[in-house]
């Protein structure tokens, strides 16, 4: 189906749907991936919640995750980057438009940029060993009463490692090489929103602590379990609450429980014509709930807005109760808005079980561009102006010159003679005939929806004011690439971690003036500092400009070295990483405008929100959760 | 002492007390010797490409002019001043361009190249060497490729821009671009010579005149974010008449600190630089200035009338280019940046406390870093053992006393260049021909000019006598910041002739707080100095230090008599002046009229031979002093429509008299750390 898909061309579809196939590839609506399930199937007749419920819908991750995802890095088993027999780079499996290709100059990229050596290699263990993972310890008691609620669960130690983790990088690395001082003891699958009310009364009888577990792709370590925490966890996974409940038409809304993921969400609403266009990059496995919890943001947020624009209703599961408005209307002035206390909570306060999201119908037609500035400075501008115009397109993304060239490593194996001379070609207008330094020049991708016409001429508006930034447009293919790489990317992670390459993204809001010199003043702290913790090899140190907004825009830095020659390179990544943090906060950036706090932000909580606003999220925590049964110990 | 103690400062000083002697500087290069072998043309023709900031945006001077007209900042103070004054904003931006015409430089590398030739012909009829240590160089020319550089040279003479400009131009480094002051501009061609080799120009003062604050600020911020050239100036703020460090000026450097503290870079080097003249091109002109007689305004005449010098002999020049220090190192932990975050960058920002402390430190510690690195010559110890022998002192006795000196500021960590190719006598000999023009040798003796020859002492006599005791206390002063907390610790020993450690302490306190204007201390370490001042006279056997305790050792009372005498003339003339102030004045007056005041009352004194301390003449002494005095509250110091009135309160005088003038312990604090 992806091969059909991509036969298409761009905008000769509804391109949204052609884009989620691409991401979903064969596995919508496999009945193998449905996993037989070790413990008891949820039983969906104590499930109807309100309105018209819909069956329960096949997940793509089926429940025993482990299945067709990777236990010990990103994405799915069969997707991955190898270097092949001739030493060639590859991505395997057939899910992604990268899939089975070859990438001849991926090699000689790492060998360059970050002195990594086919020969220097460290392979992960293969399997979990599961006498190195901490016992599960649950009282009896709270077993009975679990059992007695027919709701599914499990105490293996593959199901508790896979939930003791997101994917920060000291995660993954201590799944390869370690093991985690403590792990959920228990894993519960609630199968709707009563089953969640059932386990937090549970929870808060039997004094447990309460880790909510949407789709794992945390960085911010919010999910690691609080290494001293005596008693037992429960991991509450959200998967199995994943029907869209019902659909209003007319007022374009949707109610949908939480535990859905992005693809499955936007395959089902394509089904009957709508999206909701939020498409955070983690939308393949990332869930509704979790996109609540964290405050997400979403690639075509300037159409469709952030999470917190895209919300009409609430109902989260607290120990106090259920908080929820009794209206579901577009605006209201009823004090502080309660859904602001719930969007970032982080899994603090308690549990999204459903959510009430705007949706729009699938547009006509999808077009990706690019444009080439002849330096990041000239494209920033022109990104402000375009911003300043309010006229960005569904996505806009300015990336450097590190990671222009990086995108060029990940090209793959050129057809025919002909595109590699259409290639030389264009090269040699942009760098000779033009005069851009190619060790200057940077790229933005574009990406329009809408109306064909409306989306032609706004095409026209976005290249305009891009010819006075000295921005040349650089066609489809480059900007398409450009998105698919965002994709790949956290695989690509998992190719260094095999040739002594650690790496990470973080990322940060900032106004529109101090972007460049903040994007400037992080690169080059970072190389600083692993020049002082001594790393041997120049680091790869990268960002790219990924939102527009009329005040300022949001920043997102790669950063990864090679740590052959150092004794403890986790440490050393998070002394860097710390630093890095705080260049950005002294150059007027935020703590983060997408990724959330987590533990891994925490120290920085009370500088960027001052001591009464800390000591109001508190008070609400105090109120809401006095016994600490959602004890993740995020945030605050 | 609570004051002292409590504020550690992290940039502060650390006094490295093991190394102090053997601590290792760079050789010296001397880049004449070559001058002197090969053509100067072909050396002004050279192929000149120097290494430059990699964040460099090129671009000519008169596009940063522009942009200067065209930034925020510049534009928003256009708007307010256009409000204000219901001007309209063209008029206003007009005068900015005018001011930007009058200040901006003009880079030309014609000029340079003239100043290259022209300057090789006149130093090498000046100086017989002109040193350069290379390493200070290779780590400045690595320096610049990383991150914009501000050379902060000291200020000695005219020579030293010049110097620095042209040493760069040697080596192919960049230029820099130089805030001189603007009567330089009096000068025609010269002038705009200047200008053409990288020097702008800054009015003396212009804290009232808004627009001119915000064009130069942003004409010099402009320069350190594009990394255009280094920028150079001056923290003394003037050449210096008495070869003292002065008191560091603050404006200029935080305005090259600004983009760093904005981080519209990602850091900046502040370079060091120390320039030593074995002899001043200037000695005598500073000596009649600082005895009144007024500074000839510059002017091209006056420059060819100078050409007479060239014929003159004026020895060796070291120039010392110390490690770059880097801004974001010495600001790491110390400065929170949260205010920045809220005010656009663009705004006037008063600068906030803790920012203006830092600044104040770091003021401090590079002048503290020049000095470490300031050649001393045998001159410098040879004029300080004549000063305390005066009229004149037999040869093989001054022999005898340089020598010790020389063991004795070596202890105390001086940069001593000695001679040590030849004997005792004839590096002597030598630098007394050198400075023959102060100095002569008559039979076996080395006496003074103009003194002690007739006994009627007339007022043009005196004048004469302070003429040159001013022309070599300038060379014993370089002596000065090197000795100064030893010795301000054993004539607090003296004074309180008492043994405690904490009465001698707060006298130290007390002296070094009084000058703090004629030396320099890096501020709110007072107990650190004092700590620094006993470990170097322990070192040298001068004392010895109980827990409790100070005492002199046996041998101990000679240095402390040396070192006391050293400055004996701050300790009189400071008397001197409080007397006056607590006998003359009866009412209130300005500084012009103190200074006059003064002037009379101390030739009286002199003319009757009631004092010996000719150096209370120096109206550099005089200005410290009022300075002091302020501080102390002993003056009161009030702002008038033209100018500054001062009052004296006589009750805290005779008090600050009494602590100066007696051996009674001065104020009992309690101490917590001694």
């Amino acid at each position: 189906m992806a091969a059909a898909a991509e036969a298409g061309g761009p905008g000769s579809q509804p391109a949204a749907q052609r884009r989620l196939r691409i991401l979903s590839g064969h596995l919508q609506g496999s009945p193998a991936s449905r996993a037989p399930e070790a413990e008891r199937l949820l039983s969906p007749s104590q499930c109807g919640a309100g309105g018209a419920a819909e069956r329960p819908v096949a997940s793509t991750i089926p429940k025993k995750r482990q299945e067709i995802l990777k236990w010990n890095g990103w994405g799915y088993n069969d997707s991955k980057f190898i270097f092949n027999k001739k030493g060639q780079a590859e991505f395997t499996g057939k899910r992604y438009r990268l899939s089975g290709m070859v990438l001849p100059v991926l090699k000689e990229w790492m060998e360059k940029t970050l002195g990594a050596s086919l020969e220097h290699k460290i392979t992960s263990r293969a399997f979990l060993n599961t006498s190195d993972v901490p016992p599960s310890i649950v009282n009896e008691e709270f077993l009975q009463d679990l059992r007695a609620t027919t709701i599914s669960y499990s105490r293996e130690a593959e199901d508790r490692v896979f939930r003791a983790h997101g994917h920060c990088l000291h995660e993954i690395f201590v799944l390869r090489e370690g093991m985690f001082k403590r792990i959920p003891d228990i894993v519960v699958w609630p199968g709707c929103h009563d089953d969640v009310v059932k386990i937090v009364e549970l929870a808060c009888k039997h004094n447990l602590c309460i880790i909510p577990f949407g789709g794992g792709t945390s960085v911010s370590s919010a999910l690691e379990c609080p290494a001293d925490e005596r008693r037992t966890i429960v991991s509450l996974d959200t998967s199995q609450m994943n029907r869209i409940l019902w659909i209003d038409e007319k007022n374009l809304t949707a109610h949908i429980e939480a535990g859905i993921i992005g693809q499955d969400l936007e395959r089902q609403l394509g089904e009957s014509g709508y999206c909701t266009g939020h498409e955070p990059d983690s939308m393949e496995f990332s869930s509704l709930g979790g996109w609540v919890a964290t405050r997400a943001s979403g690639m075509k947020k300037n159409i469709y807005g952030n999470i917190e624009d895209l919300v009409v209703h609430i109902k989260m599961v607290t120990p106090r109760g259920i908080i929820e408005k009794s209206c579901q209307v577009p605006r209201m002035s009823t004090g502080p808005d309660i859904h602001h206390f719930i969007m970032g909570s982080e899994g603090t306060l308690g549990v999204v079980t459903e959510v009430t999201i705007k949706i729009r119908p699938i547009p006509e037609y999808q077009k990706y561009g690019s444009v080439v500035f002849p330096n990041f400075e000239r494209g920033v501008a022109c990104l402000r102006e375009i911003a300043k115009q309010r006229c960005a397109p569904a996505s806009i993304r300015l990336v450097d010159n590190a990671q222009f060239q990086f995108g060029h490593a990940l090209k793959p194996q050129v057809a025919s003679i002909f595109t590699s001379f259409l290639d030389g070609l264009k090269k040699f207008y942009i760098t000779k005939f033009k005069g851009f330094d190619p060790n200057e020049l940077c790229v933005a991708t574009l990406l329009f929806e809408g109306d064909r016409e409306k989306v032609l001429q706004h095409e026209k508006q976005v290249y305009d004011i891009a010819a006075k930034f000295s921005g040349l447009a650089a066609g489809e293919d480059n900007g398409q690439r450009g998105y698919m790489l965002t994709f790949v990317i956290a695989y690509l992670r998992d190719l260094g971690l095999d040739y002594y390459v650690i790496g990470e993204s973080f990322e940060t809001s900032v106004p529109w003036d101090r972007v460049i010199d903040l994007c400037r003043n992080v690169k080059e702290r970072i190389v600083r500092e692993c020049k002082e913790k001594g790393v041997q090899f120049a680091p790869f140190s990268t960002c790219r400009v990924t939102q527009t907004y009329d005040a300022g825009a949001c920043v997102y830095f790669y950063f990864a070295f090679n740590y052959r020659g150092i004794s403890d390179p986790i440490r050393v990544y998070e002394q860097i990483e710390t630093a890095a943090r705080e260049e950005i906060l002294a150059n007027g950036g935020s703590l983060s405008h997408h990724h959330g706090v987590g533990k891994l932000r925490k120290q920085w909580m009370k500088e960027s929100i001052s001591d009464v606003g800390l000591g109001m999220l508190k008070s609400v925590k105090e109120y809401v959760d006095p016994n600490n049964i959602f004890g993740n110990r995020n945030l605050l | 002492m609570a004051t002292a103690a409590g504020r550690s400062r992290l940039g502060a000083p650390m006094y490295s007390q093991k190394e102090l002697t053997s601590k290792k500087r760079d050789e010296f290069e001397d880049i004449l010797e070559e001058r002197r072998q090969s053509s100067d043309l072909r050396y002004a023709m050279k192929c000149y490409t120097p290494v430059i900031y990699k964040g460099l945006s090129a671009c000519k001077p008169s596009a940063i002019k522009n942009s200067v007209v065209q930034s925020e900042q510049v534009q928003y103070v256009i708007k307010q001043l256009s409000k204000e004054m219901g001007e309209s904003t063209d008029i206003i931006q007009e005068e900015a361009i005018e001011i930007l015409d009058e200040m901006g430089h003009n880079l030309h590398i014609g000029a340079i190249r003239f100043f290259a030739f022209s300057l090789s012909k006149i130093f090498k009829r000046l100086f017989q060497r002109v040193c350069v240590n290379e390493e200070g160089i290779q780590k400045l020319q690595q320096a610049i490729q990383e991150h914009p550089v501000v050379l902060l040279p000291s200020h000695r003479s005219y020579i030293d821009f010049l110097m620095l400009s042209y040493l760069l131009y040697t080596y192919d480094l960049a230029l820099p671009v130089i805030a001189a002051g603007m009567d330089f501009l009096g000068m025609k061609i010269v002038g705009e010579l200047l200008r053409r080799s990288g020097a702008f120009f800054m009015r003396r003062t212009f804290s009232g005149n808004r627009l001119y604050w915000a064009v130069f600020a942003e004409y010099v911020k402009t320069m350190i974010r594009n990394g255009y050239a280094p920028i150079e100036f001056f923290l003394e703020g003037t050449r210096s008449r008495t070869a003292k460090t002065l008191t560091p000026k603050f404006g200029l450097l935080s305005i090259v600190m600004e983009p760093f503290f904005k981080r519209e870079v990602f850091d900046t080097y502040l370079v060091p630089v120390s320039i030593s003249y074995d002899r001043t091109l200037e000695e005598s002109l500073y000596a009649y200035e600082l005895l009144g007689v007024p500074k000839p305004k510059e002017s091209t005449s006056g420059l060819l009338k100078a050409r007479k010098i060239l014929s003159d002999n004026f020895g060796s020049i070291h120039v010392y280019f110390g490690q770059p220090v880097s801004l974001r190192t010495l600001a790491s932990g110390r400065i929170n940046w949260c205010p920045h975050n809220l005010v656009p960058r663009h705004l006037p920002q008063r600068l906030s406390e803790d920012i203006q402390e830092f600044v104040t430190d770091i003021a401090y510690k590079i002048e503290l870093l020049q000095i470490e690195n300031m050649v001393l010559s045998p001159w410098v110890l040879i004029a300080s053992v004549l000063l305390q022998n005066l009229p004149a002192i037999d040869f093989e006795l001054l022999v005898e006393k340089t020598l010790w000196l020389k063991g004795l500021t070596q202890a105390f960590g001086g940069f001593l260049e000695w001679p040590d190719n030849l004997c005792a006598n004839k590096a002597i000999t030598s630098s007394v021909a050198l400075h023959s023009n102060i100095v002569s040798l008559v039979n076996g003796q080395v006496v003074l000019n103009d003194m002690g020859m007739e006994a009627g002492a007339t007022e043009e006599l005196v004048f004469k006598q302070a003429l040159s005791i001013l022309m070599c206390g300038a060379y014993r002063n370089q002596l000065l910041n090197v000795f100064v907390r030893p010795s301000l610790v054993a004539v607090a020993l003296q004074m309180t002739q008492s043994f405690r450690k904490e009465e001698i302490y707060s006298c130290f306190n007390f002296l070094r707080d009084i000058f703090s204007d004629e030396f320099i201390f890096f501020p709110g370490i007072a107990l650190k100095d004092f700590e620094e001042g006993c470990f170097l006279l322990t070192k040298c056997n001068v004392i010895q230090v109980t827990p409790q305790e100070i005492i002199f050792t046996e041998k101990g009372n000679s240095v402390a008599a040396f070192l006391a005498a050293l400055f004996r003339p701050f300790m009189e003339g400071y008397q001197i002046i409080g007397r006056y102030l607590s006998k003359e004045i009866k009412e209130a007056f300005t500084e012009k009229q103190f200074i006059l005041g003064i002037r009379n009352f101390a030739f009286q004194l002199l003319e009757t031979g009631s004092t010996p301390c000719y150096e209370v003449l120096s109206s550099d002494l005089q200005k410290n002093a009022l300075a002091a005095f302020v501080r102390l509250d002993v003056v009161k110091k009030m702002k008038t429509t033209n100018g500054f009135t001062y009052t004296v309160n006589k009750e805290a005088l005779s008090k600050t008299a009494e602590m100066f003038d007696s051996q009674i312990p001065i104020r009992k604090l309690v101490t917590s750390r001694l």
